[in-house]
């Protein structure tokens, strides 16, 4: 006989907006009143929570076999947090069931309880025992713990002191050192410096391929997912809508956040920002590869190049384009724009229009972005399409530039180091001498 | 990962099971017990913190309830002439007897009913049982009063060290009854205040009024014939007649203290089954 780790079963979530929260202490004696003197048989605790009632989840089911690694991702809203919050037993489910098999730990953040008045190691104790830990189980893994957050000497000192980076360090030290069977975690991921943020994944996926554990991982660092996941599930309105490899669900979770199901180029009916008229409208837009001909996604390195179409029935002057390269959560990496080109761009009435830009210079790591088309006269907006459709980059494996830990980095640099060389301000200063390395973007490709 | 020796919680084979209709997510005293050293690392912060970055530090645990004796020493005992209907046993120490668990049970049933509000950010972030909060939130009050006993005793032995020595089997029943019966209200009142914020306010007057109807700081022979019997109920009063019983070897009301702590223990019961219904709703409401 088969058991999961965890089954999931017509799992549903209602909140009340305005609902029992926010009642106060006279309505609800009011209610009580009314129910006793059988005025309104109970309904002035019904009616009014319908009108407002809000499902975060609704009807989900899923199983999970131990020793998987899943990943939850989907839009923000779609429920991610209320189904860990279920998980973690945090909040009750409005409907269904949900069984677990084994010590369970979940780390809705991490530092849970930390006082700023304690010393780090009496955060510790306090930390772990509040994950489910014994005292002496933390004081079994303390050294670990304390080696592991490279606070040292600082122990023992308030952690009101601490930098922030110190703390989340300490945190996290904590919450690594837990052995649950189920492992639950949500973002915790994006903490620290760079180097402390990569020994978190690096520890992160010692866990999730130890093949012993079951984690279950919610984050928005879709590379992360992709690393960390045998497995994927994407929700979207507080329902399932994918559930599998982890590749497919990424590109599923992007479609969803584009607004469209398939990838296309069109972009005539795409969602405007707002009413801007119909003077000018983008109608098309191609992504194209190295060599000039349109092609469904990149290489990683390849320079981007973009070719748009317009349409415009009125003539209009001084026009200017941005073209903004965006993550799947919006964030904008990079804005393409004519703004700085000295060359005065028209439309005449009734034209079409093709521009071509190319950008060599943007090295995106491998993964999806959102492209956003917009063009402007000097004062009004007179075309904005924030999602016109998904730019994706494959990795190239035959670039070895890229380490482990630079996947959580949006962009690629090609750096020029220069090792043991004399300080700046010296008296004399020489060309490199021996022992000397320099690193070239040519010499690193070579 | 690594491994751990001698880990016992790991080899238990435990499913945990949510269901809508809430069986199994209530307050079980077996997860009471598992998560007893998260009681004591909660009870442990909130003495710690208490006291950092105070000049005086301990000290104020001291100095408080010996500021207070004098106070009503002075008012209520010589100006309002209380000290003559103490009998055998001087105002200072009968004011101080009874200030001790009243202070106990005021400053802790405050403590735990902000408890799960204060704490919310916690609550939202992790499951343990909830009930831990109020409970750790009366830790800091008890070595409060437990400091303040010491104190207490020392006078009371310089005033008639056999008399204190004869009573002393009664410190044990005070302390207990006073422990249930805050218990009893901090439970319900923190599980209110959850749902309604009202409580907070309710609180600090309900102690109040309390204070004035339960014999601190006048003997209950001063409580006129036909209303004295009503005191029993109180369930702070039996507490407060054995703490004095304990110091000063007067005779002690057992009749009292029994109806007290009945009342507690009902209290205490409906108050825990009131939280435990509204506990899984918690994090949704704070």
């Amino acid at each position: 006989m088969k058991t999961h780790a965890i089954e999931v079963q017509n799992l549903s979530k209602r909140y009340a907006i305005n609902g029992s929260g926010e009642v106060t202490l006279p309505e609800a004696l009011a209610r009580s009143a009314s129910r006793l003197l059988r005025l309104s048989k109970r309904s002035s605790d019904v009616t009014p929570t319908k009108a407002s009632e809000h499902w975060a989840l609704r009807d989900v089911n899923f199983a999970i076999e131990p020793g998987q690694a899943i990943g939850i991702i989907g839009r923000n809203g779609a429920g991610k947090s209320t189904l860990l919050k279920i998980l973690s037993r945090i909040t009750h489910p409005t409907t269904g069931s949900v069984a677990m098999r084994g010590r369970v730990a979940s780390l809705l953040e991490v530092g849970t309880g930390f006082h700023p008045e304690l010393t780090g190691r009496e955060n510790v104790f306090l930390n772990g025992t509040i994950l489910g830990l014994s005292r002496r189980e933390v004081k079994n893994k303390l050294g670990e713990i304390v080696e592991f957050s490279g606070i040292g000497e600082f122990l023992d000192t308030p952690i009101k002191h601490y930098s922030s980076g110190m703390t989340v360090r300490l945190a996290f030290a904590v919450a690594a050192h837990l052995e649950p069977e189920i492992l639950i975690v949500d973002e915790v991921l994006a903490v620290g410096d760079a180097a402390f943020a990569s020994k978190c994944l690096g520890k992160m996926k010692q866990v999730a391929s130890s093949g012993t554990r079951t984690v279950l991982f919610v984050s928005h660092n879709m590379a992360a997912v992709q690393q960390l996941c045998s497995r994927a599930i994407v929700l979207d309105d507080g329902r399932i809508v994918g559930d599998g490899d982890p590749s497919d669900m990424v590109r599923k979770h992007l479609d969803i956040c584009l607004g469209s199901q398939n990838n296309s180029r069109d972009v005539t009916d795409r969602k405007r920002s707002g009413d801007h008229g119909k003077a000018v409208r983008f109608t098309r837009w191609e992504l194209l590869d190295a060599s000039g001909k349109p092609a469904p996604r990149l290489r990683f390195g390849e320079p981007i190049t973009l070719d748009m179409s317009l349409h415009s029935t009125q003539s209009v002057q001084s026009v200017v384009f941005d073209l903004g390269i965006h993550t799947a959560e919006g964030t904008l990496l990079a804005l393409v724009s004519t703004q700085q080109w000295p060359r005065e761009i028209t439309f005449s009435a009734d034209q079409n229009f093709h521009a071509r830009v190319r950008v060599d210079d943007l090295r995106l790591m491998p993964g999806s972005y959102c492209l956003s088309l917009a063009v402007r006269s000097v004062q009004t907006t007179l075309d904005h399409v924030p999602t016109a459709g998904a730019i994706e980059i494959t990795p190239e494996f035959f670039h070895a530039g890229i380490g482990p830990t630079q996947h959580r980095s949006l962009v690629h640099t090609l750096p020029t180091w220069e090792l043991n060389r004399p300080a700046p301000n010296t008296e004399q200063p020489s060309p490199p001498q021996s022992g000397t390395v320099i690193l070239t973007p040519s010499a690193a490709a070579a | 990962m690594t491994t751990l020796t001698n880990n016992t919680t790991l080899k238990e084979a435990q499913t945990i099971v949510v269901r809508a209709d809430g069986s199994g997510t209530r307050t079980q005293l077996a997860e009471l017990w598992r998560y007893r050293d998260l009681l004591t690392c909660l009870a442990m912060r909130d003495v710690k913190v208490r006291y950092k970055q105070t000049l005086l530090g301990v000290a104020w645990v001291v100095v408080q309830p010996l500021a207070m004796m004098a106070v009503y020493t002075a008012f209520v005992g010589w100006w309002m002439g209380m000290s003559d209907k103490t009998g055998d046993v001087p105002y200072p120490i009968f004011v101080f007897a009874g200030l001790l668990p009243w202070t106990f049970f005021s400053t802790a049933a405050q403590a735990a009913t902000s408890s799960l509000v204060t704490n919310g950010a916690m609550l939202r972030k992790i499951y343990f049982p909830r009930l831990i909060v109020p409970l750790a939130s009366m830790g800091a009050p008890l070595v409060d009063f437990l400091v303040s006993l010491a104190v207490l005793f020392m006078v009371a032995l310089a005033w008639r060290p056999t008399l204190v020595i004869s009573g002393l089997w009664a410190l044990p029943l005070s302390v207990f009854g006073m422990a249930l019966a805050t218990t009893g209200v901090g439970v319900t009142l923190a599980s209110l205040t959850v749902r309604y914020r009202d409580f907070r306010h309710i609180c600090g007057f309900l102690l109040q009024v309390w204070f004035y109807l339960t014999p601190v700081i006048y003997p209950v022979s001063i409580v006129p014939k036909a209303v004295r019997w009503l005191l029993q109920f109180n369930p702070m009063s039996g507490p407060i007649d054995a703490m004095r019983a304990a110091v000063t070897g007067v005779p002690i009301d057992v009749a009292g203290l029994a109806i007290s702590a009945g009342v507690s223990t009902v209290l205490l019961i409906v108050g825990v089954k009131n939280f435990s219904r509204g506990e899984r709703d918690m994090a949704d409401l704070i």
